[in-house]
């Protein structure tokens, strides 16, 4: 039955590579370099995991029959990412994107038994020669959409719908927050936990609830685009989460933090092609790519437009840092000093909230 | 709080506790016939996404509404065929039916991901649906209205008419019900249907009312909650309306209260609520009867055969 | 014309066939649903089935997912013979792995040989105490142990949550929920340096082996059989509905705290949110698949956790989405279960006369 791997492999090639020279006469640099990914949700969740295998789409676009991809999807974080991983590893792939923070130990061992083969590890804090790391400075598209919550609100309130209070979410919400307040010095974020990264009526209701609290700018760190529904429904604004959620609310959505991962992606493929590649930890923001901002919904104002693109462009080019002090959390504490930002040690490990949310 | 507040509260409770309302009741019925279906998850997801992809295809939530029942029904099926007419063992088809449900849905699912359909909207005209106040009444949609007629109707169905008589009869001694002369496995096949029919309604809810749109397994387990439900209830109409409406209201009102920044219980603990309400219920049910009999169909999970 | 006979007793050689029977008629269907949905059916199906058990690579991968399969479904299958429906397993599974993780976690700073057994012996205990409560309730008030076990399951579960984003969050863990690591005592050693297979394997092959001694040749085993088929005749006889009811729940209880136990200690090495992935739900599955037999298990664990490799093959090699492998092994248990009408029914050509 190995013929059946075998038989399927070619045809893969020629199915992915009409210019794959005939066998035995090709030299193996024209091989087709494979890209594995392991996905935590399914691709149909248009949320976290689509975005990464929009990526996955791009290499094969950006190199066509140079690469062939292949993934698995709705990997359970644990022991069956090590066994996805290392499916992936002996099917002959040769770089390998683990794009959750749960895939972390597993990765790391896999990696162990197979030192020629590049590991690449979102969101987490393990590398190894052959393991790299990689993450998104989601809180600098969150400052964004705050700018723009800032200006929009009547009612000074923005309410968050949010999974758990990991560093990661913790620190979305305070440079939403921090973002809205230099607009309006009173402003309000209230959070909501909803325990869960996905149960769209849950998230739904959730979004109903802080509008019923009053608050009239509604975003998320969840994956559905339930809550987005729930501003349309009920006349308020809202922001997408991952993904440009457009079609989902044409009235509320007014902007959206768009994850992009297909210029690293395009990037570490090209470094594995010509033998550059090296590991080490990437952290990239809207300057490098990885955050970007939908297009602005036309309900948008010009004030608040031209504001969030100042926030923008000030942000990538190193004029602004989101987490610039003076910063106090909720108990008066000073946490980032006057004149300082915040170091990413500090983001990484943040677990205190800034004054005025109620989290 | 306001009463605009209030109204809004009273809604969201409402349209939370619907899709449970249906499809504990189908269940409900289709226990009282002695039939144990686990695959109410399983239906509810095809019910959501043959809704889904038919209101899409068509543009009518109505004919989306039809689909549903039918893919619910169509589902339950399977289950019948294997359970009643094959005998096979009902836990493990109603498990293999969920399992059948969250993977055949996700399948079929595939290509509407991204899209959004019309949200099914209220019943009445503008007047009284958007009415500041009276739309707690008036405002909500058919399946809202649906839910609590069909609680009556089958409240008044099983305790007092003919038919819900034969249906007890088969849940409760199959065999003296077939040497009466009545079809024990037909029977059982039709309340199966109607539990099917209203799991696959009330998966439609989420896919056409509460969130608009397919995503992997929109349920998210409200299948099992509404299992639960029927056994809180005892297997009693009026009071899974009371049990569905209750869970609806601890739902919301956590999440209100959080939103208004009241310290509540931890969130594990209320999810763990009403499972342990359900044991305790039943614990207390059988505590209070002599006979320690419960009011659980007597037939509950077992196959019949008529030789 | 065809006409279905009851058989007088079941029939033994269909009792072997029909799975063999069931994962013929699934491989089939599936060949022709996924083509006709696109997809290349042969090779998924390929992929799926024989694959997995054809690469020798791909051996410890099966033996690591099947072991906590088998042992969860040993002690339902001994329940279920005794007509005692235990469907509440990943709750005791779970309860097992947070028992036996209290240990590791007070033992965190020690060394020595008796951590391991002693989180081993936590483990069952564990699930034993979770599985007592469905066993009370329907000894003493007799209360559906169908019910009762599976709200416990999502209890459970709530439960390891609230554990692992509350007091037992790994302090050096940047605040993600879950436990520390656990120390190499505290881990299962493998069997093997640097190999995947771990003592929990050998374990769970061992333990098939006793329970199909227990069911076979012992009174405890004639007895639940007998209870379960007959309960009128088993009271005659002096056989106890309600104790056979606690010693099946405790043991069905006790085994999946102790598979909860080796997959934390083993292949997690510590507890997180994603630790339950059903496999209390999947065993009932492998014990139907194994006919409700201890060695028939052994053999429905190992095609059911071929299917779970299998189906990452599928989606690395034919892109078969993930959804279908879930889709398979439904298939599979239906067809499973509308075979076993063979075992108890047989089929006659009876020409129309009379």
């Amino acid at each position: 039955m190995t013929s059946i791997i075998t038989r399927r492999r070619l045809t893969f090639g020629a199915a992915a590579a009409s210019t794959l020279p005939i066998l035995g006469r090709g030299a193996s640099a024209q091989a087709p370099l494979g890209v594995g990914f392991i996905y935590v949700g399914p691709i149909g969740d248009h949320g976290y995991s689509w975005t990464h295998d929009q990526g996955r789409l791009a290499l094969e676009k950006e190199y066509g029959a140079k690469v062939k991809t292949s993934f698995i999807e709705n990997v359970a974080e644990g022991p069956d990412a090590a066994r996805a991983l290392r499916q992936l590893a002996q099917a002959g792939n040769q770089l390998i994107f683990a794009t959750s923070f749960g895939f972390m130990n597993p990765t790391i061992q896999v990696a162990k038994q197979f030192p020629k083969i590049k590991f690449e590890h979102a969101t987490g804090y393990m590398r190894a020669e052959n393991v790299a790391t990689y993450d998104a400075r989601f809180y600098e598209g969150r400052a964004v959409i705050g700018t723009i919550a800032g200006h929009m609100s009547k009612t000074g309130q923005a309410g968050y719908v949010a999974s758990f209070p990991i560093p990661e979410v913790v620190m979305g919400i305070n440079a939403f927050h921090l973002a809205a307040r230099k607009v309006n010095p009173n402003f309000k974020t209230k959070v909501v936990w909803c325990s869960t990264w996905y149960d769209p009526a849950k998230e739904a209701d959730a979004a109903k609830a802080l509008i019923d609290q009053g608050a009239d700018m509604i975003t998320q760190h969840t994956d559905s685009p339930a809550p987005l529904q729930a501003a349309e429904q009920r006349g308020v604004y809202a922001f997408g989460q991952a993904s440009d959620m457009r079609s989902f609310a044409p009235k509320a959505h007014l902007s959206a933090i768009v994850d992009d991962w297909s210029g690293y992606y395009i990037k570490r493929v090209k470094e594995v092609m010509d033998g550059s590649w090296k590991s080490g930890a990437v952290w990239g923001g809207i300057k490098d790519g990885f955050v970007k901002l939908a297009p602005y919904n036309d309900a948008v104002t010009p004030e608040a437009r031209k504001a969030a693109d100042e926030v923008t462009q000030a942000i990538a080019s190193g004029k602004l840092h989101p987490f610039t002090g003076e910063l106090k959390d909720q108990k008066g504490e000073v946490r980032v000093k006057a004149g300082e930002t915040a170091t990413d040690e500090m983001l990484s490990k943040m677990d205190w909230y800034v004054d005025g949310i109620q989290a | 709080m306001t009463t605009a507040m209030l109204v809004s509260i009273l809604m969201t409770l409402i349209a939370a506790s619907t899709p449970l309302l249906l499809a504990a009741l189908g269940e409900l019925v289709a226990e009282k016939a002695g039939v144990l279906n686990l695959g109410v998850e399983g239906m509810m997801l095809c019910g959501a996404v043959a809704g889904f992809a038919v209101a899409f295809s068509s543009g009518s939530t109505a004919l989306g509404l039809v689909a549903a029942l039918l893919a619910g029904v169509a589902a339950a099926m399977i289950f019948a065929v294997l359970a009643l007419s094959l005998g096979a063992n009902q836990v493990a088809t109603g498990l293999a039916l969920t399992i059948f449900g969250i993977g055949a849905s996700s399948l079929i699912g595939a290509g509407f991901v991204g899209r959004t359909v019309q949200r099914l909207g209220p019943v009445f005209p503008a007047a009284l649906s958007e009415h500041p106040v009276l739309r707690v009444v008036f405002g909500q949609d058919i399946l809202v209205y649906l839910s609590l007629a069909l609680v009556a109707g089958v409240a008044y169905v099983l305790r007092r008419t003919r038919a819900g008589l034969i249906l007890r009869a088969v849940g409760e001694n199959d065999a003296s019900a077939h040497a009466i002369g009545y079809p024990v496995i037909a029977i059982r096949y039709a309340a199966v249907a109607f539990g099917g029919a209203l799991a696959g309604l009330g998966g439609a809810y989420f896919s056409l009312a509460l969130t608009p749109m397919w995503a992997d397994r929109l349920t998210a387990g409200r299948g099992w909650i509404a299992l639960a439900l029927v056994v809180f209830s005892a297997w009693k109409p009026g009071r899974l309306l009371l049990g569905a409406y209750l869970f609806g209201a601890v739902m919301t009102l956590e999440l209100q209260a959080k939103a208004a920044g009241v310290a509540w219980l931890a969130p594990e603990v209320l999810a763990m609520a009403p499972y342990l309400a359900t044991i305790a219920v039943l614990t207390m049910m059988s505590l209070g009867r002599k006979t320690g009999r419960l009011d659980a169909p007597a037939c509950l999970g077992k196959p019949f055969s008529a030789s | 014309m065809l006409e279905w006979r009851r058989r007088r007793e079941p029939s033994t050689p269909m009792l072997w066939l029909s799975p063999l029977i069931a994962i013929g008629l699934t491989m089939l269907a599936g060949m022709l649903v996924f083509t006709a949905m696109g997809y290349d059916g042969f090779h998924a199906v390929g992929s799926i089935f024989v694959t997995p058990f054809a690469e020798p690579q791909r051996w410890a991968d099966i033996g690591v997912k099947a072991a906590p399969l088998v042992l969860i479904a040993l002690g339902l299958a001994i329940g279920f013979r005794a007509n005692v429906w235990n469907i509440g397993a990943e709750g005791q599974y779970v309860m097992g792995a947070i028992a036996g993780t209290g240990v590791a976690l007070a033992t965190y700073d020690m060394s020595g040989w008796w951590i391991l057994p002693a989180m081993a012996l936590a483990g069952i205990l564990g699930g034993m105490a979770w599985a007592a409560i469905p066993a009370l309730l329907r000894v003493k008030l007799q209360v559906s142990e169908i019910l009762t076990s599976l709200m416990l399951t999502y209890v459970a579960v709530q439960f390891l949550f609230f554990l692992v984003r509350g007091p037992w969050k790994d302090p050096d863990g940047f605040n993600f929920p879950q436990t520390r690591m656990f120390t190499a005592d505290q881990t299962l050693p493998t069997i093997m340096e640097g190999s995947l297979v771990h003592i929990g394997i050998p374990v769970a092959l061992l333990l098939a082996v006793i329970a199909w001694l227990l069911m076979e040749k012992t009174t405890a085993g004639y007895a639940v059989k007998v209870v379960g088929l007959a309960p009128a005749a088993a009271r005659h006889g002096g056989f106890s509905a309600a104790r056979t009811t606690w010693a099946t729940m405790l043991l069905s209880g006790g085994l999946a705290g102790l598979a909860g136990l080796f997959e934390a200690a083993g292949p997690f090495g510590q507890l997180t949110p994603q630790f339950p992935v059903g496999y209390g739900f999947t065993a009932i599955i492998v014990a139907f698949l194994g006919r409700l037999s201890p060695l028939g298990i052994i053999f429905g664990g190992l095609v059911l956790a071929g299917t779970y490799v299998g189906g990452e093959i599928a989606q690395s090699t034919v892109r078969l989405p993930q959804a279908a492998t879930g889709l398979f092994q439904a298939m599979l248990l239906f067809m499973l279960l509308a075979t076993d009408v063979l075992v108890r029914w047989r089929i006659v050509w009876k020409r129309r006369a009379a």
